[in-house]
């Protein structure tokens, strides 16, 4: 399939809103846990494999963001987008099916395993796109698409809960609401298959051939061989692990933190914090990498990894004495966390251009898959065996916080460690024109 | 989102007369962001358990 090309006069606004159906609709798989508790009344089933769809998921959008980001450079983000649309919207009819026939492995297989691929394929296809209609502002356009998948759980979240409310949460209404879901997405998503082209490339004056790409060049094969994309591996696993840390674990943590003060956080409040956590993680990615485009990328970073670790230091330093200096802090860092996400396209544009960008950020999110492992197993394995030792309280959490700050420190020394590309690695002048020939 | 906005990064120029894409962008961007607007409003319903709950 040829990449869509913009015909003359067509609007680079539209295109943030393409992404932004892609990435609003695969956003949902933070809202998975909404079906756990009917799944597992439904089909007797357990915490662990009512979690198995999930992540099984996420282990599938890190591969094929992988291993498809080439793909998607060379087949474009329409075929992308597409691919996308029929993964995403078919895992939700085959775990329909799974329902309905109360066969659970079908609805792991479709909506962690097809559904994973879409994710992955979806996640990426934008990104390089994005880019080059915004190579004035590109951590704002980034940012915008890769705010929506954060966006993508907060509409998910209830309109998932209010339909098992309607359908029943039996395997009939379970099957009726991934049935509903899978024909929703496909259509909301269809607007970004639609919408979504490619800027038209340059031409050189003299005989109207495409115009190698201004700047440096690299390609994804020689980019995973630089120091440069193994230090911002480092970076962004380093900086989703210490958020991660937090998100997955908000609601007991608020709870567990100030369970021994006179001003104990109910389940409703602490409730209200995961919320308001999901909106300072949503915030920070369009924020966060819109300021990058005016303080550089590696400002940010270092705003997200040393003021991060700051504010982990100032909550393991006030313990349970204040919840405001508690609730801001931990807002603070989840911003940068979403922030992380959103410049790190942007950041890779600027060490390797954007002759293979979006497979590159496929690649680089392998450190997202590992982070998510991380995060959460450091976070809980210290609090249980603090619990095990008869701690309560905040004390529960204050080892944790200081691993935390001290992955941010070593992700902060990485990001001090980044510099320019050697020429060896760039792509030579005649393959970029072969390059740009690809987007005729 | 103004026309000055809507060039190609390479400044392609139409032959012709250039349709009007506005209707379409805002069509684009309702679609996108009405439920985004449901999605925050369920946010802040939930967050301000917070200080109520």
């Amino acid at each position: 399939m040829s990449p869509p090309v913009a015909p003359p006069g067509w609007s680079r606004w539209l295109v943030p809103p393409a992404a932004l159906s892609v990435h609003l609709s695969i956003g949902q798989a933070y809202a998975w846990s909404v079906f756990k508790p009917s799944l597992e009344s439904a089909l007797d089933l357990s915490g662990t494999q009512s979690a198995l769809p999930f992540q099984l998921g996420i282990v599938m959008l890190g591969l094929s963001a992988a291993f498809g980001g080439t793909l998607v450079e060379r087949n474009g983000p329409r075929w992308a987008m597409t691919v996308a649309l029929i993964c995403f919207s078919s895992g939700f009819l085959l775990s329909a099916l799974g329902a309905a026939t109360e066969q659970y492995w079908l609805i792991v297989f479709g909506y962690g395993f097809v559904g994973g691929i879409g994710l992955g394929i979806g996640y990426i296809s934008p990104v390089s796109t994005l880019i080059k209609w915004f190579p004035d502002r590109p951590g704002m356009a980034t940012g915008i698409a890769i705010m929506g998948f954060g966006g993508g759980a907060l509409i998910a979240s209830p309109w998932s809960a209010q339909m098992l409310e309607s359908f029943g949460s039996d395997s009939s209404g379970i099957a009726l609401a991934f049935l509903v879901h899978g024909l929703t997405y496909a259509v909301f998503m269809s607007l970004g298959v639609l919408l979504v082209r490619v800027p038209r490339p340059a031409k050189t004056a003299a005989d109207g051939t495409p115009a190698p790409l201004e700047g440096v060049q690299v390609s994804a094969n020689s980019a995973v061989r630089t120091p440069q994309f193994w230090l911002l591996w480092i970076v962004l696993c380093m900086n989703v692990t210490a958020g991660i840390g937090i998100l997955e674990k908000a609601a007991p943590m608020i709870t567990d933190f100030f369970a021994d003060t006179s001003t104990p956080v109910s389940v409703s409040a602490a409730a209200g914090f995961v919320a308001l956590l999901s909106a300072a993680n949503m915030a920070g990615r369009i924020g966060w990498s819109s300021t990058s485009d005016l303080i550089g990328r590696k400002n940010i970073y270092r705003v997200y990894l040393g003021v991060g670790a700051l504010m982990y230091a100032l909550i393991a330093w006030v313990g349970d004495s204040s919840k405001p200096v508690f609730i801001i802090a931990a807002l603070v860092i989840l911003s940068f966390y979403g922030g992380g996400f959103a410049t790190v396209p942007a950041y890779l544009k600027d060490l390797f251009g954007t002759y293979q960008v979006g497979a590159i950020h496929g690649r680089l999110l392998t450190a997202w898959s590992t982070a998510g492992v991380l995060g959460p197993l450091i976070v809980n394995w210290i609090a249980d065996r603090q619990e095990e030792a008869g701690k309560s309280g905040a004390s529960l959490y204050g080892l944790s916080l200081v691993i935390m700050i001290g992955l941010l420190v070593v992700g902060f020394v990485a990001n001090e460690l980044v510099r320019p590309v050697d020429a060896r690695h760039h792509v030579p002048a005649q393959n970029q024109k072969e390059a740009a020939d690809v987007h005729e | 989102m103004s026309t000055s906005d809507s060039s190609p990064p390479d400044g392609a120029a139409a032959d012709g007369p250039v349709p009007d894409r506005r209707p379409l962008i805002v069509f684009a961007w309702v679609w996108v962001g009405a439920p985004l607007a449901y999605g925050l409003y369920e946010l802040v319903q939930k967050a301000t358990q917070l200080f109520t709950g």
